[in-house]
């Protein structure tokens, strides 16, 4: 493939984003609770399911991470979602089928799903 | 035991070949012929001469002017011991003096079953590991005197 | 493309690969797999991130947290905890020297903190062997705009405007020698890459070519097309077989995008960039025996002028930089001179990088500011001097730089100040003294250096290097006299003054550094027969503490010339005068029994 122009190379860099995008550290995070009790309540498929719905909508300035247990783990699996000047949400009881519904509001319409919320943070 | 002279030279003709009648070729092509037969066999540096047009006495200028060209067989490994200035202050002279002592070379000597050559260079530019020795291509660091010879003895 | 949630970046470069990190790397792969994550977590290779000690590195991010000295054996650990339940392994995390702190995060680690990366900005960043990552991080932006929007001279402009100065040792301006090259009449013109770093303690160029290929050949490719040039050439010494192997992988995919070669992104313009090997001599970084060397002759320098602007490479006008320079010009061309301009001091603009080593706790590779002063790079980035010991000079500028006290320490780095105090900026190696380094042998060291390496062609260089030299080992053999000093003296300013090129001009420069700023040490060395840092072994003696022996005999079953002596009722002791001084008892003694004085 010759890069024939500016546009051309725009376009490479475009689809290349993805490629190091990850490694910047978003400020967007969403965050899974993968502590022994989330694993157990199913934050692997949770996981799995953020990952397909970002993947579906694109989504790639968002970073995921993971992180051990937070000590709520009868709420488990938790997901955290942290946008950039907002406070950090914890959303509890996460199912794979609640997935798109958080990530269409939360990270795309930036409205907080209030019955799934656990609990909030500055 | 360095191979038959009418193979050296059919050999040789075949890397000059790409290079008879270009530009700056001489290195490159003593490159070439020495990674074919490990050092610069007289042989071949006369067919180099023929066929280049060079005449002998500039090819051997060339070839004795640079550290990297070698007139006599050389080991199976090369053991480059790193003398540069890092690895200095952290005591790389221990480093080659004692492969010196087991393997009973000098420094650019060959032991005698042409397992190893052991060179000192100037720097491998790897100081952040000083000291730091090359066998053949890989990089070794934070060597001690103890830890050469391990690293030796994996080399058949 | 799969959506990698997690990027593992595993460096491979020389120094990290010494370390095991292909190992590593592979194992990591593996356990990814065996775990499942092969779809979720990217494993990539990097090259250098510069701190080579700490290697093998791996960083993952999202969360940017840099692991040190990692091997097989911690990699379940870190596939399962990290990546697979994200908890941090805080045992591999890196810890600051002075305060036994870990460092979660990679940017906040004071080496990186403080650092100002322009040349070294992809390194450790990208996979050097995939073009795409370049570009994601506006790789080739600086080309597509120059061809697209800029007429040559207006690149060469910009150039002129942000200060650049040569990275290689000199320092000359470098818009100042491509505006020579580009007025010079020719019908062919080069630009050449001089990638034959040399100098002993300086990698910073090796690792710009493992870990960034490509802001070479595109900031190369600037200059040919300001220059009016149409051909190029990286001259790499042999040494750095994987800096080769990069840069022809990166040439390749260069060309297969149509980034170089014939009709660079559909314009009129085209440059053809190709490889030469060193073949190991010191002297090719000197530009006119760089030239002679591509020629295929002895790489000796010649006379200047003419310089290599009007008559260079085959007798055509022709360019050469260094490594970092040509690395700095894509920054430069992207964001403007007046940016560039913008950093560093009134003279000296920009960054330069340094390759801390010798006896600081973190070696390594710092980019920082031009004016950075040398407290903050030995003693903030590098974290001081190992063992808390006391420092005691830093070698700026490798064999043609000079050797700095504790007085300098506040001194900001710039061409003019360590110009001024007898250094000079050289390639940018720095190496840390402690109390254990003897100036004396130091000096001697770099001059064995360029004294094997003076090509031979001027009598001051090949003559007057031999006899410093003589001098110095009498000195440091015991044998010296006072007079000897105002020679060694004498001798040096003559070899400074009269060789005809760069290696003979500086190679005195350690030596008149030490007489400067540690003529005691000489002193000692010549007055009382003693070396103050017990290194020179001609001077020193090995004994055995009666108190500390504990008979067990290693010591004389290890020695080599069988002149220790005792068995299980008496303390061993050395036979000073069989003694040849080789250390191995010191080496052997389990007990510390054995020491120098």
């Amino acid at each position: 493939m010759k890069v024939k122009s500016l546009e051309d190379l725009r376009k490479i860099k475009e689809n290349a984003k993805d490629l190091t995008s990850a490694r910047s550290g978003g400020e967007t995070r969403v965050i899974v609770g993968m502590g022994t009790c989330g694993i157990a309540a199913g934050a692997r498929e949770v996981m799995t399911a953020i990952l397909e719905e970002l993947e579906k909508r694109g989504l790639r300035h968002v970073a995921v991470e993971t992180t051990g247990c937070i000590g709520m783990c009868q709420r488990e699996p938790l997901v955290d979602i942290i946008r950039p000047g907002e406070p950090r949400i914890t959303y509890g009881d996460v199912s794979p089928g609640d997935v798109p519904g958080i990530i269409e509001e939360h990270l795309v319409n930036g409205r907080v799903v209030e019955d799934k919320v656990v609990g909030q943070t500055d | 035991m360095s191979p038959k002279k009418p193979e050296t030279e059919e050999r040789t003709k075949q890397i000059v070949a790409p290079w008879k009648g270009t530009h700056g070729g001489t290195i490159p092509v003593l490159q070439e012929v020495q990674k074919e037969f490990g050092y610069l066999p007289e042989d071949a540096l006369m067919v180099i001469s023929r066929e280049m047009k060079i005449p002998p006495s500039e090819l051997f200028g060339v070839a004795t002017f640079y550290a990297q060209f070698h007139l006599n067989p050389r080991g199976r490994h090369i053991v480059r011991v790193c003398r540069g200035t890092a690895c200095h202050v952290r005591g790389s002279l221990a480093i080659l003096d004692k492969i010196k002592k087991v393997l009973q070379i000098e420094e650019n000597g060959t032991t005698e079953d042409l397992r190893y050559t052991l060179e000192p260079v100037a720097c491998l530019g790897a100081c952040g590991l000083a000291p730091v020795m090359m066998v053949d291509e890989e990089t070794h660091g934070r060597l001690t005197p103890d830890k050469v010879m391990e690293i030796l003895g994996s080399y058949e | 493309m799969a959506f990698y949630r997690a990027h593992v970046l595993v460096c491979k470069g020389t120094g990290c690969n010494a370390s095991g990190s292909s190992s590593v790397f592979d194992a990591l792969g593996e356990e990814i797999r065996k775990r499942g994550l092969d779809q979720e977590v990217a494993l990539v290779e990097t090259g250098c991130h510069g701190m080579c000690e700490m290697g093998p590195i791996v960083v993952i991010y999202p969360e940017g947290s840099l692991y040190c000295r990692v091997s097989v054996d911690d990699v379940p650990e870190i596939v399962e905890e990290h990546l697979y339940k994200g908890r941090l392994v805080h045992r591999l995390l890196y810890t600051t020297p002075d305060r036994k702190v870990k460092v979660p995060r990679y940017r906040d680690i004071p080496f990186y903190s403080k650092q100002h990366r322009i040349a070294l900005r992809n390194c450790g960043y990208i996979n050097p062997d995939n073009i795409e990552e370049y570009i994601a991080r506006d790789g080739y932006a600086a080309l597509a705009k120059a061809l697209t929007s800029m007429k040559p001279e207006e690149v060469l402009s910009e150039v002129k405007t942000s200060g650049l100065r040569g990275r290689g040792g000199g320092g000359f301006p470098t818009g100042l020698k491509w505006e020579f090259c580009r007025k010079a009449q020719g019908d062919k013109k080069y630009v050449i890459c001089n990638a034959d770093e040399g100098d002993p303690g300086a990698f910073m160029d090796r690792s710009i070519l493992e870990g960034d290929p490509h802001a070479i050949i595109e900031g190369m490719t600037l200059g040919a097309y300001a220059m009016g040039a149409d051909e190029g050439y990286i001259y790499c010494r042999a040494e750095y077989p994987l800096a080769i192997k990069r840069l022809v992988g990166a040439i390749t995919h260069a060309e297969e995008f149509g980034l170089i070669g014939d009709n660079v992104m559909d314009t009129d313009f085209s440059f053809h960039l190709h490889i030469k090997e060193g073949a190991g001599a010191f002297v090719c970084g000197e530009e006119t025996a760089l030239l002679a060397s591509i020629e295929g002759e002895r790489g000796m320098p010649r006379p200047r002028p003419p310089f290599p602007a009007n008559k260079g490479l085959w007798g055509k006008p022709s360019n050469i930089n260094n490594v970092e320079t040509w690395a700095n010009v894509p920054n430069i061309i992207r964001n403007g001179g007046s940016w560039y301009a913008s950093i560093g001091t009134e003279k000296s603009k920009g960054t330069k990088v340094f390759a801390l080593t010798g006896k600081v706790n973190n070696t390594g590779l710092v980019e920082v500011p031009m004016g950075t002063t040398i407290r903050d790079i030995v003693f903030d980035m590098g974290g001081g001097i190992l063992k808390d010991r006391k420092f005691k000079a830093v070698q700026i500028g490798g064999p043609s730089g000079g050797c700095l006290t504790e007085e300098h320490l506040d001194l900001p780095v710039d061409y003019e100040s360590l110009t001024a105090a007898g250094a000079i900026m050289g390639s940018g190696g720095l190496v840390v003294m402690d109390e254990d380094t003897c100036m004396v042998d130091v000096a001697k060291f770099f001059l064995e250096f360029t004294q094997r390496e003076s090509c031979g062609k001027c009598v001051p260089c090949r003559e007057g290097t031999k006899q410093m030299l003589l001098i110095l080992e009498k000195i440091t053999s015991g044998k010296g006299r006072m007079e000897d000093l105002k020679i060694l003296e004498d001798l040096a300013i003559m070899v400074k003054e009269m060789s005809l090129c760069g290696l003979g001009q500086t190679a005195p420069n350690p030596v008149l550094t030490t007489l400067r700023y540690f003529r005691d040490e000489y002193e000692t060395h010549i007055r009382d027969k003693k070396c103050p840092a017990k290194a020179c072994s001609a001077l020193i003696s090995y004994l055995i503490d009666p108190e500390k022996c504990k008979k067990c005999g290693l010591c004389a079953r290890n020695c080599p010339v069988k002149c220790i002596s005792g068995d299980r009722n008496t303390p061993y002791e050395i036979d000073q005068e069989k003694c040849i001084k080789c250390g191995t008892c010191l080496e052997v003694c389990p007990f510390q029994a054995v020491f120098k004085e």
